[in-house]
């Protein structure tokens, strides 16, 4: 039977018929429906994790102790796994492992656009590029095979088109796989120099055994057409196809390290070599291997963004397909905002009014505070270093003189993530930095995933809740303050009081995502009528002011000179603390 | 031959559920099918975009610019944004629904205000009111649906039970409603 799938979905069917029993990872766009669907599975125990790093870990761990394990993160995700994946790599696995990164070819949702290809290519590991959901439900089990079969972890390479998109996709039944026996072995999986150096070795032995698989494997084949070459992997194969069809010959690459030379030297022969194509995204990384096999290839300019079929016409044929002619030169940007009643907003409406104020920001919803009305948030670096990068600017600040005041700003899945070990700088190094800890009770930008800090484990069943406040105060903090972000008043007078201080103040912001599934503890502790008002604006009592158009929430606009409320407002009464003439009420 | 939609909106107007809809039911046909949507900051109140595509051996899942042969548009304003992605002989069914994105709340832009007759003058366009149509049947967030029914009329796509592919992909309290919203947006163009 045939189903429509995503990348990501039938990567998780792939891990679930590949017999895995152990599944971890941290959210990320375009990676996070990978766990997500794992958590439907039967058979198979599946976690967030708060980072990726401790995920890769964990599903090191399992594969060591002899089940089939699967991490999955976005491509910015696999720097922070970079430490354990380059170790394991040497020591090798017991059950299978494999890691799914998720690159951005284009960022659409993320911040850079870095190629994880090259991380197979640094660790010294097999990597696959799947080109559809077949290909991944497919790779996935493949994947398993390499990895007990020579003793390595395993890389999967999607782009968010892979992972995004739907196609046709053939299911099987799961193997089951007993767990394998656990047999102690230091020289295998404890690298000491000493037993690195054997290892390191083995790394050697491995990689040229995998270069004769690649040579052979049906996963690298190629495709016969006319002269014109392109040698390509991954989406990019759906793109090529679009634009050269039958016309040209395909070096079709699933398996992409180590690369097949007799392979391509055997292609080579099929095409007009003054007419073969590299098409691939983000690095040269295909490109450069074909040059240094001795070849001249043509790349394909620019090299960054997506190489949609578009674009290839562009710069092979210097060809646009016709268009429709019509002014849209004053189309307005439609920038995603803070929902309505997002509890980041009552924080922002604050910060925005503070002079002499940098705010390092992270990643998050609370990202968008850098935008109009709040134009709040001065810059973000990654995951996790909102207060480690505030402190050095606070330190840099006042060793310029400049009368300035850092406050950092990040999540409360961003803070289990790697924000704790970012407050330990802090607060070890005695900074003055303001760190705000904005608690809306789940991880939001991804879609709401639980997370250490919500009494929730991944299945919905009840966990553990580590508890914000008192995690600060353990490592150290003197100064914690609890508040409720919808009430301005509190978050002035904490901020008030922090800036009077000279030492680090941790201010966390305690409300729940709007969009989150509320149950019974949200209504116990945020009140019965949690996200249930509604505001309006009495007509006759506006002055017009716009002073609630300045908080940004996309449930108020003017008409006629008034404001006016829509139904998405769902009550956190930020606007009517800010109504100069006390014109919004409650419904 | 491979035919593409193009279906836009902003977030939060149900361009999934009717992506979705529309795929199953051109799986119903016989086609092969690819679909693409971005995810991520794009579900914050900002413009999506749906691509589906159809026919015997489709290939890439992302319509490129000029290569849409129906548009399908949740709004107004994202009709214009996204014009550039149709055909100069496709076809595109509009939301007259306008939904002023946060620059035009602010003040700081302006939202076009002849949106429609530009449309009207450069392409082959149904203007229709999905979201008061829908409304008349029930709930205005029918609106989705009814915008498929109106894109499988243009897309000449026959043989389907699109009751039951309705009744398979929304709650059973809201079947018989956007069974009707799509007969409605069917019947409209």
């Amino acid at each position: 039977m045939k189903i429509l799938m995503t990348g990501n979905e039938a990567l998780a069917r792939g891990a679930w018929e590949a017999g895995v029993r152990f599944a971890s990872a941290y959210p990320g766009t375009p990676s996070t429906e990978i766990l997500e669907n794992l958590l439907t599975y039967d058979g198979i125990y599946a976690e967030w994790a708060p980072n990726e790093k401790v995920a890769l870990e964990a599903a090191c761990g399992a594969a060591v102790g002899g089940v089939r394990a699967v991490s999955a993160m976005k491509h910015v995700g696999v720097n922070v796994a970079a430490d354990p994946l380059f170790t394991f790599a040497y020591t090798g696995v017991n059950a299978g492992m494999v890691l799914v990164t998720a690159d951005e070819p284009g960022m659409h949702s993320s911040q850079n656009e870095q190629d994880n290809r090259n991380y197979a290519h640094m660790a010294k590991i097999p990597l696959l590029e799947p080109s559809n959901s077949q290909e991944c439900l497919d790779m996935m089990k493949i994947a398993f095979v390499i990895s007990e079969e020579f003793d390595t972890p395993v890389l999967i390479r999607t782009t968010t088109r892979v992972a995004h998109s739907k196609s046709l996709v053939t299911l099987s039944d799961r193997i089951e796989i007993e767990p394998k026996p656990y047999e102690k072995n230091v020289r295998k999986f404890l690298p000491i120099p000493a037993f690195a150096v054997g290892l390191r070795v083995k790394v050697e032995e491995r990689m040229a055994r995998l270069k004769e698989y690649s040579e052979t494997t049906p996963l690298n084949y190629i495709e016969k057409g006319g002269k014109i070459g392109v040698i390509t992997s991954g989406m990019c194969y759906n793109y090529a196809k679009e634009v050269f069809g039958e016309d040209a010959t395909y070096l079709k690459l699933g398996f992409t390290k180590p690369r097949p030379n007799r392979l391509l030297d055997e292609f080579y022969k099929q095409v007009d070599p003054s007419k073969v194509y590299v098409i691939e995204e983000n690095d040269p990384y295909l490109l450069d291997w074909v040059k240094r096999s001795g070849y001249s290839p043509i790349a394909i300019e620019p090299p960054y963004g997506e190489k949609t079929p578009d674009v290839l016409r562009a710069a092979i044929f210097g060809e646009s397909n016709p268009e429709i002619t019509v002014a849209v030169d004053d189309v307005p940007n439609r920038p995603p905002v803070l929902c309505a009643g997002c509890p980041h907003r009552g924080f922002f409406v604050e910060i925005a009014k503070r002079k002499n104020t940098v705010v390092a920001g992270d990643i998050g919803c609370y990202t968008l505070g850098f935008a109009p009305p709040f134009n709040a948030v001065d810059y973000v670096i990654c995951m996790g270093s909102a207060f480690s990068a505030g402190h050095g600017t606070q330190v840099a600040l006042d060793q310029a003189g400049a009368d300035k005041r850092v406050v950092a700003v990040m999540g409360d899945s961003t803070f289990f993530h790697t924000g704790m070990n970012s407050l330990v700088e802090v607060l070890y190094n005695k900074s003055r930095v303001i760190c705000v800890i904005l608690d809306n009770r789940i991880t939001g930008m991804t879609g709401q995933q639980e997370h250490p800090g919500t009494g929730k484990s991944a299945y919905g069943d009840p966990a553990p809740e580590i508890d914000i406040a008192a995690v600060c105060r353990a490592l150290g903090a003197e100064h914690v303050t609890v508040i409720n972000p919808n009430d301005l008043s509190q978050v002035k007078n904490a901020l008030d009081e922090a800036y009077d201080r000279e030492v680090a103040s941790v201010i966390i912001t305690r409300y729940p995502c709007v969009l989150k599934p509320m149950g019974e503890a949200e209504f116990e502790e945020f009140g019965k009528d949690l996200y249930k008002n509604k505001y309006e604006v009495n007509e006759t009592a506006c002055i017009g002011c716009k002073a609630c158009i300045r908080v940004g929430c996309p449930a108020i606009s003017m008409s006629n000179d008034r404001a006016i409320i829509d139904n998405a407002c769902v009550g956190c009464s930020v606007c009517e603390q800010i109504c100069p003439v006390k014109a919004i009420k409650i419904q | 031959m491979t035919k593409s939609v193009l279906l836009v909106g902003v977030g939060g107007q149900g361009t999934i559920l009717a992506g979705k809809i529309l795929t199953m039911g051109l799986l119903a046909a016989g086609y092969d099918v690819k679909m693409s949507e971005i995810h991520g900051m794009s579900q914050r109140g900002g413009a999506v975009s749906t691509h589906v595509r159809f026919g015997d051996n489709v290939y890439s899942p992302v319509i490129e610019k000029g290569g849409a042969d129906v548009l399908i548009s949740f709004e107004q304003l994202e009709a214009l944004r996204w014009i550039s992605y149709l055909k100069p002989e496709g076809k595109a069914v509009v939301n007259s629904q306008a939904i002023y994105p946060t620059p035009v709340l602010s003040g700081a832009a302006a939202y076009p205000a002849d949106i429609l007759q530009r449309l009207e003058n450069a392409i082959d366009v149904k203007v229709l009111d999905a979201t008061e149509e829908a409304a008349k049947i029930g709930n205005p967030r029918g609106q989705n649906v009814l915008l498929v029914g109106a894109a499988v009329k243009l897309l000449g796509v026959e043989g389907v039970d699109w009751d039951e592919i309705i009744a398979k992909n929304v709650k059973p309290q809201f079947a018989e409603m956007n069974q009707k919203a799509f007969e409605t947006g069917f019947a409209l163009v």
